[in-house]
């Protein structure tokens, strides 16, 4: 067998027009060797569940600097679990308040990142927590 | 893994996307599937999309999809970008220009990166077309990395390819000089709200009128993709080529040359694995050691390695050859 590659698609939900945290960030899981399905801006929660169904991938990280990040993360876990794809992990970053954090992490985001995050930390986080659901399939 | 096919060829999204990530990671698994759908295939009309970077191949492939859908058709899309070589990683970002038709059921789009193949498509591009051509999508579009002048292997996969062009790639020698106008079924000279238009179309006609095989003459459509403008006639024209090429009897051998071209590849892909692993398993230090003090010599390890895989065959060939005649020095 080749390699199997981490695929992670890096998504802007809602009409948050930030993208230069969410390209950083892609930048640096592609330089970390992952394949990253970028959506642009602008995307409904479906279209992000159903970009990260129709691509297979491993993870999803979400961008929000607009303050409506509890409704987007809270909506997009609950969309993988009901099409049966609970397993795959969802995370993210942006302007993200420290309270919310605990909320967000109890929904069932894996982790949460805030500005001034250094990426090599974001891209360290997924390369274990795929590394870690990958050993759950076998 | 039967479970898997099955539910795949029910149409089933989730089992597509999980057997093209296998396909891609070339998993053993993958060739017992493409044994298995490969009666089930041919039916798709398979269009390729190529072009040089940024020339507006992923807008173009999004005004198709909606073309298609608007006759009823399902589309499959696997659209391929470039691996980094460095770091073996890729942003996959053709898919921005398509994604409101993420969501539409009769639609599924798929991003490839090309992990270390040259020919402008992935590793597993042919595989996954033919998954989705078995799954029943009528119309699979194929959009390659952007190309410079000779990554055409999607002549290999594509019963139509189109060339996409833009005003301002440079004078007619570049034009001439590039493979890719020789792999043309259908020209879009695209960006036709940009000044340079006239003369790219004009240089393209110029081109074709040399061109000796008369049978078929690639249409040359202006489009503007951001709002659409030619791409009707432009789609028409592929729907054209296509039955062109299902009837007439340069049809016939189009269709050989791809399979034999096909079973070439799986061949040296195979054979490619196998060499490697017999390398990997022969390589040590004292080898590499010997190597570097030139005690012996890289042709004489590799014929050492396919006696290995072909005991029968005669690898000394060449040199024997080359003790009995020509090369000796006397002569
Ligand atoms: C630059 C900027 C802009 C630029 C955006 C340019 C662009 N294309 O991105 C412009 C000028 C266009 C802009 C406009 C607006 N902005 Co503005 N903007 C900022 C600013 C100053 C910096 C954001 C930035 O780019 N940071 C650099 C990147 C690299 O950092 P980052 O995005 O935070 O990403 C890091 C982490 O968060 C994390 N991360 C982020 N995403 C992801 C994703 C994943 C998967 C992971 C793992 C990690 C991760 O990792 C990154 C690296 O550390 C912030 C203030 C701030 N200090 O954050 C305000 C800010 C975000 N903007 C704000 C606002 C209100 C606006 C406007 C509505 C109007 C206005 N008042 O200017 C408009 C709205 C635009 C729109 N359509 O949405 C507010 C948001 C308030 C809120 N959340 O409640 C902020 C916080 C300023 C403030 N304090 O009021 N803005
Ligand atoms: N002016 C103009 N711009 C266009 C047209 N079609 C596409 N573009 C723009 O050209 C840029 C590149 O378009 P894409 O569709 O991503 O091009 P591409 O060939 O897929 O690019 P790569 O996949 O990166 O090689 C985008 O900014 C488009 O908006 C057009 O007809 N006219
Ligand atoms: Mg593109």
């Amino acid at each position: 067998m080749d390699e199997r590659k981490i695929r992670v698609v890096v998504a802007k939900p809602g009409l948050d027009g930030h993208d230069r945290g969410a390209k950083v960030v892609a930048r640096a899981l592609r330089d970390a060797g992952m394949e990253v399905v970028y959506t642009g801006l602008r995307q409904t929660p479906e279209q992000i569940v159903e970009t990260v169904l129709q691509e297979d991938a491993d993870a999803v990280g979400i961008s929000i600097l607009s303050g409506a990040h509890t409704f987007y993360f809270t909506k997009i876990i609950g969309l993988l679990k009901e099409k049966d794809a609970g397993d795959i992990i969802v995370f993210g970053g942006g302007v993200i308040p420290d309270k919310d954090i605990p909320g967000l992490l109890e929904a069932g985001a894996g982790a949460v990142f805030g500005p001034g995050t250094p990426t090599s930390v974001c891209v360290e986080w997924l390369e274990k927590a795929v590394a870690d659901k990958r050993a759950k399939e076998q | 893994m039967d479970i898997l096919i099955n539910k795949a060829l029910a149409g089933d999204m989730r089992a597509i996307a999980r057997i093209i990530s296998l396909i891609e990671n070339g998993d053993p698994i993958a060739d017992a599937v493409m044994r298995r759908i490969y009666p089930l295939t041919g039916k798709a009309m398979v269009i390729g999309i190529t072009g040089s970077p940024g020339a507006g191949k992923s807008t173009l492939t999004d005004k198709l999809i909606e073309s298609f859908r608007k006759k009823g058709k399902t589309v499959g899309i696997i659209a391929v970008d470039p691996s980094s070589p460095f770091s073996g990683g890729a942003i996959l970002a053709d898919r921005i220009r398509m994604q409101r038709h993420t969501g539409d059921e009769g639609v599924y789009i798929r991003s490839m990166g090309t992990r270390g193949s040259l020919g402008g498509l992935s590793r597993g591009t042919r595989e996954a077309v033919l998954l989705l051509d078995a799954c029943g999508k009528d119309v699979i579009i194929i959009e390659t990395v952007g190309v410079g002048q000779s990554e055409v292997d999607i002549i290999k996969i594509a019963d139509t390819v189109c060339v996409v062009l833009v005003p301002g790639m440079g004078d007619d020698i570049q034009i001439m000089k590039a493979g890719i106008m020789e792999i043309a079924n259908v020209f879009a000279i695209n960006k036709a709200d940009k000044p340079g238009v006239d003369r790219v179309a004009a240089e393209v006609r110029l081109m074709l009128e040399l061109v000796r095989d008369k049978s078929w003459t690639p249409p040359v459509h202006l489009t503007v993709a951001e709002n659409g403008t030619g791409v009707e006639e432009f789609a028409e024209s592929i729907v054209k080529h296509h039955e062109f090429i299902k009837n007439s009897p340069e049809g016939a051998r189009f269709e050989f040359r791809r399979l034999s071209s096909e079973v070439e590849d799986i061949l040296l892909k195979n054979l490619t694995r196998k060499a490697e692993k017999v390398w990997r398993s022969q390589k040590s230090g004292k080898l590499m050691e010997d190597l570097a003090a030139r005690k012996t010599n890289p042709y004489t390890v590799a014929s050492d390695i396919l006696r290995k895989l072909f005991p029968q065959a005669d690898y000394d060939e060449g040199i024997k050859e080359a003790n009995t005649s020509h090369v000796t020095p006397d002569n």
